[in-house]
């Protein structure tokens, strides 16, 4: 039985889910940063914006992507998905790292600008190192976040399998064709992932702070 | 010289308030800021740092960093700052908090050498002491040898020995670089010993303006000793009134007359005086 299970929705998941951390962890750092340091009219706008996928039932993130992809050939393809993705977890890439950089001392971030240091230098190296704790939590969360979307996914990409059949889609259908012994494999699977990560994440904020590591 | 000349309208505490400072600073003096907390010290620091705007012009040694047209960025003021709270890059070693500033190996060892740091070159902030991390701070400031220092209340959360230490270590040093410096500070011992000059600054306008000696010390009436107190009563002892003065944390009970009696009222701030030839000392 297990020689049978096709692994591939899940190489899938963590691929997406990889690719959509790494290019969303990109746009938002200098997003997140922007917004911890200004104190324009634009920002509760442009926070708003942003938070906006939390409240959002998917299939109205889902609706307008796929009207955006009108005339493209991304639709049900694993490239629309991975841009699907990105504005489908902006905001748990952004609102921890925003987070983080509000708590850094702004002494600490003046003193490198009295230093001569660019903002962007001190972006990278006195900002970012100090807010660890925060930077982990958005990239564990904005991964799992992504490996567990479904109705996003469901839209724009269909079930494609090796393309668009990711594990949580590969789940619902094995419960609807009632293979419920692949199903309960694969969702097993899924909770331990999900329950090691987010231990992980746990724990090392945990020790960060009981070493004063982080202020 | 420093020309300064610079207003902005301040929200602060005390309500609204103007800044309003026209003032020239020698190359090598110590100024001391002195004044009540909100009077707009901290925001004159901030404001030739280029941390905060003003309208105005500053001139530094011939160089304008702010006028009309102009404003110097922070990064090019070449200045040195030293925070109460110290400020340092918590991921950084002591060592490596130098030389961010400037790799400049050489003064990094000479300036912990002389704070008596280069032992601990290698921790890191969240292992130093208070006074530890404000002498890191003080290097950390030097190591762009700057012409101007400002220093904002940089030993008010120390212990008086280490604030004694660091008084040492900051005069060493701003002797040594031939620095300008400008430090906010109440303490008026830590004034006395340090500054050249000090400027008291009121509701955003300088009231006062001169050597320690000329500011700090009461010289109006040919007393020696001068105490502010709170009286807070006056006894009637057979002949005699006792008044009783709160003079810090310690009440003392001194003998007044009839007349004087009569003219204190209980609750009053009091001057309490004695001239060189009187004061028994025990």
């Amino acid at each position: 039985m297990l020689e049978n299970l096709d692994l591939t929705p899940f190489i899938l998941s963590f691929k997406l889910a990889g690719l959509t951390t790494i290019i969303l962890f990109i746009i938002s750092l200098p997003l997140a940063w922007y917004l911890s340091q200004t104190s324009s009219k634009a920002k509760p706008f442009i926070e708003a914006i942003t938070a906006l996928p939390i409240v959002l039932p998917p299939s109205v993130l889902g609706f307008y992507i796929l009207i955006i992809f009108t005339n493209t050939n991304l639709n049900f393809t694993f490239t629309g998905l991975v841009i699907a993705s990105c504005f489908y977890s902006l905001p748990f890439m952004v609102q921890p790292l925003q987070g983080g950089f509000e708590t850094l001392n702004k002494n600490m971030l003046e003193a490198s600008y009295i230093a001569g240091k660019s903002k962007i230098t001190t972006l990278l190296k006195v900002a970012l190192p100090n807010i660890k704790p925060a930077l982990l939590t958005a990239l564990i969360i904005t991964f799992a976040h992504t490996v567990g979307e479904f109705g996003v996914v469901l839209m724009i990409g269909g079930s494609i399998p090796n393309e668009t059949k990711v594990a949580s889609i590969a789940i619902y259908e094995m419960v609807e064709i009632m293979d419920y012994t692949s199903a309960h494999i694969y969702a097993g699977i899924m909770v331990f992932i999900s329950f090691v990560v987010l231990l992980s994440v746990y724990i090392f904020n945990h020790t960060q702070k009981k070493i004063g590591g982080f202020h | 010289m420093i020309n300064i000349d610079i207003h902005k309208r301040l929200y602060g505490s005390n309500g609204e308030m103007n800044l309003d400072v026209n003032l020239t600073v020698k190359k090598g003096d110590f100024v001391a800021l002195s004044g009540q907390s909100g009077s707009g010290k901290t925001t004159l620091l901030r404001i030739l740092a280029g941390l905060e705007s003003a309208e105005g012009t500053i001139s530094v040694f011939n160089k304008t960093w702010q006028d009309k047209k102009l404003f110097l960025p922070i990064q090019q003021r070449k200045i040195g700052f030293v925070f109460q709270d110290y400020a340092l890059f918590p991921n950084m070693t002591v060592e490596q908090n130098l030389l961010f500033v400037e790799k400049d190996r050489d003064l990094a060892n000479y300036l912990l050498e002389t704070t008596e740091l280069l032992s601990l070159k290698n921790r890191v902030p969240t292992s130093l002491s208070g006074g530890q991390k404000q002498r890191v701070s003080l290097c950390r400031a030097f190591m762009k040898k700057p012409k101007l220092l400002l220093m904002d209340e940089p030993l008010s959360a120390l212990d008086p020995a280490m604030r004694n230490k660091l008084q040492n270590e900051i005069l060493t040093l701003h002797k040594e670089f031939g620095t300008t410096s400008i430090m906010v500070s109440h303490d008026p011992a830590e004034i006395y010993r340090l500054a050249s000059r000090v400027l008291v600054l009121e509701q955003g306008e300088i009231i006062n303006d001169g050597t320690p000696k000329e500011v700090l010390l009461k010289t109006s009436g040919s007393q020696k000793f001068s105490f502010e107190g709170e009286l807070l009563d006056i006894v009637k002892v057979d002949v005699i009134y006792i008044a009783i003065v709160a003079i810090g944390q310690q009440l003392v009970e001194v003998v007044i007359s009839k007349y004087e009696a009569k003219n204190l009222s209980i609750g009053s701030i009091v001057r309490l005086s004695t001239k060189a030839f009187s004061p028994m000392i025990k």
